[in-house]
């Protein structure tokens, strides 16, 4: 065999082996596709039912809550960025990256300090190699987040919503995440959880919540009875929306994740396949060229022979 | 006055019970509540404890561990971080937790145990 074929035949076995696990990957992602998707399907009613609690307690009563009420000068704003943990899925981390990146310059420029917060090693690893500051990070649970995890991330923003703005407390809070648009397509957004604007929360949130939304908002709405009073449900109502917003978020990002992992893979596999194609033929000319060669010497050795002979008889 | 009133109880991550009840009792920061159709427009913070929707066909008993009671124009919701119906609660489980939670001494969790045992035994 000749060296130009044995290097040919190397790198074939070798895409091919890249080709088996690229496809084992796209093969997974596609299935944990639809597992998110469920989910994020079963975490609607929740998050339907809480949105139309706020919108009640928000319109239904003249409270003042940190919470609900803008800040005459709003001067610190906390980003939350949800990245993923591992990388090979195209550019799912950096569009939300940049998106943050954004948003952030955008803040910025209306005044406001950004404190980051990080959801994804990915992200953490951005930030890290910039030196630059985050406020907390989470990592680990980004492609299957439970309800507990959205509370660990929750806790820490809503203490910093809560906390006076002179000791470091925050007036707004973004989070920036992949929406699940479609199989074929997720698009980074940002969204403002707090303060709560009420035609914000209408437009944000998932159909079903919306319809919920619309649905109270055709109404006029009625008295409401506070149990045990206006600020006592809003001191315990809120927190709760936030954290449900956050789950439905992270639950988003993770089927965006997968969605985008599975793109990734599958053009990673029609590429390797393309590639087998194109080294397979160069590996066909390189034996046919052997071969030619081969027979070129055995007929000019033979013919040489030959006239050897032919000359020694005389 | 309607006759039946909407109930959605749904939890974080999934919808755990809903249909038409006549009554509904739970268990508020300011006491056990009970909402029957026609009732004032309400919301209210729901403590751990048994939740009791009757419905013409029988009586359901669930758990509820935090979350929120919201009542209007007849439709009611119960949302809760968890939430579980009597008949998927685990007795063995919620044993053996409450056994655990007394020995560390954990009251919270004590509660949960305890709410999700008299959940399914009917004492309340």
């Amino acid at each position: 065999m000749g060296a130009q074929l044995r290097v040919y035949k190397r790198r074939i076995k070798s895409v091919t082996a890249t080709k088996k696990i690229t496809k084992a990957m796209e093969m997974i992602a596609a299935s944990r596709i639809v597992k998110a998707q469920r989910q994020v399907a079963a975490s609607t009613p929740y998050a339907s039912e809480l949105t139309r609690a706020v919108t009640a307690v928000a319109t239904g009563s003249t409270t003042k809550h940190p919470l609900t009420t803008e800040a005459e000068s709003p001067v610190r704003a906390a980003v939350l960025l949800v990245t993923s943990d591992r990388g090979l899925a195209g550019g799912y981390s950096s569009n939300a990256i940049k998106a943050a990146d954004k948003l952030t310059a955008q803040l910025r420029a209306e005044g406001k300090e950004v404190v980051h917060y990080i959801v994804g090693r990915k992200g953490v690893a951005y930030y890290g190699f910039r030196e630059r500051p985050v406020a907390d990070s989470w990592t680990g649970f980004t492609d299957s987040p439970v309800y507990a995890d959205a509370k660990k991330v929750a806790g820490p923003l809503i203490e910093a919503v809560l906390r006076d703005t002179a000791e470091g407390g925050v007036d707004e809070l973004h989070i920036v995440f992949t929406e699940f648009v479609s199989m074929m397509t997720q698009t980074p957004v940002e969204k403002r959880l707090l303060p709560l604007s009420l035609e914000a929360t209408a437009e944000a949130d998932t159909s079903a919540a919306d319809a919920a939304v619309s649905a109270v908002k055709d109404k006029i709405l009625p008295l409401f009875d506070f149990e045990p009073s206006a600020e006592g449900v809003l001191d315990a109502l809120l927190p709760r929306y936030v954290e449900s917003r956050i789950y439905n978020a992270l639950l988003q990002a993770a089927a965006s994740e997968h969605a985008a992992r599975r793109r990734a893979m599958k053009s990673a596999t029609d590429n390797a396949e393309e590639l087998i194609k194109s080294l397979t033929r160069l590996a066909n000319a390189a034996r046919q060229a052997d071969i030619t060669q081969e027979i070129s010497e055995i007929v000019g050795g033979a013919s040489a022979l030959a006239d050897a002979t032919a000359g020694s008889d005389r | 006055m309607a006759a039946e009133l909407h109930v959605e109880l749904v939890a974080a991550d999934r919808s755990v019970w809903s249909g038409e009840a006549n009554l509904v009792i739970a268990r508020t920061t300011s006491g056990d509540i009970g909402v029957m159709p026609g009732h004032q427009p309400l919301l209210g913070v729901l403590e751990s404890g048994p939740v009791t929707i009757r419905t013409a066909e029988g009586t359901v008993v669930a758990a509820v561990h935090g979350g929120f009671i919201s009542f209007a124009d007849d439709q009611l919701s119960l949302v809760a971080e968890v939430a579980e119906l009597a008949d998927e609660i685990d007795v063995k489980r919620a044993e053996r937790a409450l056994e655990r939670a007394k020995s560390e001494a954990d009251a919270a969790a004590e509660r949960r145990a305890d709410v999700r045992l008299r959940a399914v035994t009917g004492v309340h």
